[in-house]
């Protein structure tokens, strides 16, 4: 980071959505919680857990919910209400796939209509220059286009879909032609490492303003198919190098934002930027998440929208109290002079790898299972690719569901 | 590779006539009584200095001008104020927050 002073100008260390951040720190702590003590920031909305694609490191969990259980449009609706209310900024309209809604530009138009940000985050395989256009004009302020590969064969192999890339481009190209901000996700994984040279020239030839090197975060189907996706440290540490010269390099011209496979990593990420201090998630049918993983969470029950008003879930909701804070924290995360840094990692990764949400994530280097991670990392990152597991409705009861 | 890029860094000078593109948004927060930059999945919180040489911004005015209407209200000179400014404008250019 370029330090200046004074800076007049601090960025959040609070990652607003779908992004975690790697090396944006909170660069004042005042402004976090000023920010952060009454209502979150940013809220996920997972419209619909319909997709085209079935790439095996997808986010949403394994038990897909169905068409049939999703939200009204008049449901959403009245959440961006809700949620402009409560003192949301930004809201991510998220899937599955959210084209998949055909009512998704009523829903644009409310929350642009309360003064939400509104973020479209999308495989962009199905939409059309007209839906385009209208969501800009109903006020649509961002659209993130996620990449499997730059290298069309492959891309077609990750994401189980025929000429999937042809459609992206096509797409990415509308959004320019409109006048719209671009930012290009590349989810990273054994199988398409190499390419990431090639997937920051293809977001600055697309005229993107930002890309996402997002390396896959092992949970749900990334967890089951992570013997197919983990890359080895080598070529974690080889990209990561190419990153931090190409950041400078097109500074000013493409951001790169940078998320680093945490079973490499010596400290834990601040998942969700803390529990419940800055993020909600909602699911298609309407539960309100701390984070779009949580309910891996054996045990916890989780508030539908459909039931409690949102500020009600937010404040009071026993899963957002739950892991909320520090005070639910054993060691070595309750003496720890970063437990305010990276709240002791991720709640659903401890409960994946260990059994117990409230230990330590294993991410971090202080976890007492902390090697043991990291050799199942390297052993598999070395050892022959498994076949991927799709994500696909049912997909996941085929597969061993627990990789361990 | 370096060739097959078009966009090119913006620099801010004194004569730059900085604005914020569409997608960029100066908010006042009315919940939290603050102001923010609400930008692509980022959310930047200005000072109030930065508030005051932003609200200027509106692409007509130069950095300059700016800077000479900011020496009256802070009563600080130019000198002092014009290069601080242009490192703040600078920094938001390349993070993509404004155009110049």
């Amino acid at each position: 980071m370029d330090e200046q002073t004074p800076k007049h100008v601090s960025e959040s260390g609070m990652p607003v959505g779908a992004r975690e951040t790697d090396d944006a720190p909170v660069e004042n702590q005042a402004n976090e919680e000023e920010a952060c003590a009454r209502a979150p920031i940013g809220m996920l909305c997972e419209l619909t857990h319909r997709c085209p694609l079935q790439c095996p490191y997808c986010s949403n969990p394994l038990d897909l919910e169905r068409a049939n259980t999703e939200m009204t449009t008049e449901q959403w609706q009245d959440l961006m209400r809700q949620a402009a209310d409560l003192g949301v900024l930004q809201i991510h309209l998220s899937g599955g796939e959210p084209a998949a809604r055909k009512d998704l530009e009523d829903i644009v138009k409310v929350a642009a209509e309360v003064g939400l940000y509104t973020n479209l985050i999308t495989a962009a395989v199905t939409l059309t220059r007209e839906r385009v256009e209208k969501l800009r004009d109903l006020g649509l302020d961002h659209v993130q286009i996620s990449i499997q590969d730059v290298e069309p064969g492959n891309a077609d192999k990750i994401s189980g879909y025929k000429n999937g890339l042809e459609k992206k481009i096509e797409v990415a190209k509308w959004v320019k032609e409109l006048g719209m901000p671009l930012t290009i996700n590349a989810p990273i994984h054994r199988h398409n490492i190499k390419s990431v040279p090639k997937m920051i020239d293809f977001a600055v030839e697309l005229g993107a303003g930002r890309i996402e090197i997002a390396h896959v975060q092992y949970y749900a189907w990334a967890l089951l198919n992570r013997a197919a996706l983990m890359p080895t440290r080598e070529g974690f540490n080889e990209a990561a190098k190419y990153v931090e010269a190409a950041r400078e390099r097109l500074k000013g011209i493409l951001v790169i934002d940078a998320v680093v496979p945490d079973y490499y990593a010596k400290y834990p990420k601040p998942c969700m930027g803390g529990w419940g201090r800055g993020i909600v998630n909602i699911t298609p049918q309407g539960r309100v998440l701390p984070c779009h993983a949580a309910e891996s969470i054996k045990g916890m029950e989780f508030d539908n929208i459909k039931d409690k008003k949102l500020a009600e879930i937010w404040l009071n909701g026993d899963a957002f109290n739950k892991y909320r804070g520090t005070s639910w924290m054993k060691e070595p995360c309750r003496s720890c002079d970063r437990k305010e840094v990276d709240y002791g990692g991720c709640r659903c990764q401890a409960f994946a790898l260990t059994g117990d949400a409230t230990n330590t994530d294993p991410a971090c280097s202080l976890s007492s299972l902390h090697e043991e991670w990291a050799n199942v990392a390297e052993k598999e990152s070395h050892a022959p690719s498994t076949d991927f597991v799709y994500r696909r409705v049912g997909g996941a009861k085929k597969a061993d569901t627990n990789p361990a | 590779m370096d060739e097959s890029i078009s966009k090119k860094r913006t620099v801010v000078t004194q004569e730059s006539r900085v604005a914020f593109p569409p997608h960029i948004k100066l908010h006042r927060d009315a919940v939290r009584q603050q102001w923010l930059i609400l930008a692509p999945e980022r959310v930047f919180h200005p000072d109030e200095i930065s508030v005051a040489v932003l609200k200027q911004c509106d692409g007509t005015r130069t950095v300059a001008e700016i800077a000479e209407k900011l020496t009256h209200e802070y009563q600080a000179t130019i000198d002092v104020i014009q290069p601080d400014i242009l490192d703040m404008l600078q920094d938001l250019a390349d993070k993509g927050l404004v155009d110049a």
